[in-house]
């Protein structure tokens, strides 16, 4: 069979990113990564993944726009509402108890969820002691979140779920429109630090009672999940929360006896670690 | 033939039920199924497909096997990806061709993985997801069945797929049914 052009070129991109900037992808899940790439190729107009990773090399000014397209994708707010519904049925009433609150949204985005968690949190009169922490390793994502600007086209949904999760105001209410954008209240971010962490090469961020991390991990292969997972156990308080997206697995995980589950459709676990 | 991959959209629920009555048992070959929904909801798809096969019919898992025998179906608002290694991968990618789970993103990583061990199959739609798709599948030798367009609810798909990539076979559901019989029984 004919050598695969584009799976060789993959895997020199790759090398070639870690190499020149420190970010290593070889333990991103190969399918979706490829195909980013792949559209990365395209946008740019190139003719094949080899010339990204040229371009790449000689040009620093074009990482961010590289990385940008390779980090984990908007999400929307409040998506999945049964999910902050459940947070905020099942987890609330524990991390009431605690007279200071730490969480960590590990893969922010664009910071959709991290406004939706604080409206939340508002609302239940527990953001006032609330820390967030809000982490991704793309600088240029970070800088989207704490802008906290989003499309208004997307904010009627977002009402729409915002009250099926149990919102008690209008989403309205947290944000001004203008033209064609909404801008989230400043406010809302008032207990939250946003902050560059890559949850293939760093460590233990903080000492958490709740981390959400939604659909980052169905990016990552087998060996990497497995790392983050034993990251967050490590990272959670006896009895903290664990929220992943609703389509990913703590199964197969080696790191699954550390935690137990709390609400499955809404993959809601808790850290059983005994320490 | 290892894997069938189909997709559908307007009308293609209809389209599906047909299709699988048609199919003999094949149990070597694993069948997955994109179909646009408006629906959130994988289990009743599920169920009201399994009426019209003997294959069980399964919601396709991140990152579970591939198996043959099995009717899988995407769970609605992520796309479904095959790798190489023959497992499921989920991803929340920006919608292709304004959806998601999307047909050109299936048929290019299954493409990927199968070669000339695939089919791609597109039935009934209304818009045009799964031409690129289905013309990754033909440049990697697998095999392309189109719904004559003549037959399907909404055309406009099949003709996409068939301006874009041709086919291998152009087809009324009846001769795409008798067709996947004789690729996966021989």
């Amino acid at each position: 069979m004919e050598p695969d052009l584009d799976e060789i070129e993959l895997d020199l991109f790759v090398e070639a990113l870690r190499r020149r900037h420190g970010y290593d992808l070889g333990q991103y899940a190969r399918p979706s990564l490829k195909r980013r790439v792949q559209g990365l190729v395209r946008q740019h107009g190139l003719a094949h993944i080899g010339e990204l990773t040229s371009r790449m090399l000689r040009d620093a000014t074009f990482l961010p726009q590289v990385i940008d397209g390779l980090s984990v994708p908007v999400s929307e707010m409040f998506r999945d509402p049964f999910v902050f519904e459940a947070l905020r049925t099942k987890v609330f009433p524990t991390l009431a108890s605690y007279p200071s609150i730490n969480i960590w949204q590990a893969g922010c985005a664009h910071g959709e969820e991290v406004y939706s968690l604080a409206i939340l949190l508002e609302e239940a009169g527990l953001y006032d002691r609330s820390q967030i922490y809000a982490t991704d390793f793309s600088d240029a994502a970070l800088a989207r979140a704490r802008e906290g600007i989003f499309p208004v086209r997307e904010a009627r949904a977002a009402s729409l779920r915002y009250q099926q999760s149990g919102g008690t105001r209008t989403l309205a209410d947290y944000y001004h429109a203008r033209y064609d954008l909404v801008k989230l209240d400043e406010s809302l971010c008032r207990n939250v630090v946003f902050a560059n962490h890559n949850l293939a090469t760093d460590g233990v961020f903080c000492e958490a009672h709740l981390i959400l991390c939604r659909n980052v991990l169905i990016y990552f292969n087998n060996t990497l999940q497995d790392r983050t997972l034993a990251l967050f156990a490590d990272s959670l308080v006896r009895g903290g929360f664990l929220c992943l997206g609703t389509k990913e697995n703590l199964a197969l995980a080696s790191a699954a006896s550390s935690f137990a589950t709390v609400d499955g459709p809404a993959r809601i676990f808790r850290s059983v670690r005994a320490t | 033939m290892e894997l069938v991959a189909i997709g559908c959209s307007t009308g293609g629920l209809r389209a599906l039920q047909v299709l699988l009555r048609g199919l003999a048992p094949c149990p070597r070959t694993a069948f997955v199924v994109v179909i646009h929904t408006a629906s959130a909801d994988a289990d009743s798809l599920c169920q009201l497909l399994a009426r019209d096969t003997s294959m069980s019919v399964q919601e396709a898992q991140e990152r579970a096997p591939v198996l043959p025998g099995v009717l899988y179906v995407a769970p609605p608002g992520y796309h479904l990806l095959i790798g190489r290694d023959q497992y499921f991968y989920l991803n929340v990618d920006p919608k292709v061709c304004f959806v998601r789970p999307s047909i050109d993103v299936l048929f290019e990583s299954a493409a990927d993985a199968y070669r000339h061990r695939m089919a791609g199959v597109i039935l009934t739609g209304a818009n045009d997801d799964g031409a690129r798709g289905l013309r990754c599948v033909r440049r990697r030798a697998g095999i392309a069945l189109v719904q004559d367009p003549e037959e399907a609810e909404a055309s406009s798909m099949p003709e996409a797929a068939l301006s874009l990539a041709g086919a291998d076979h152009c087809l009324a559901l009846a001769g795409i049914a008798s067709e996947l019989n004789r690729m996966c029984l021989s």
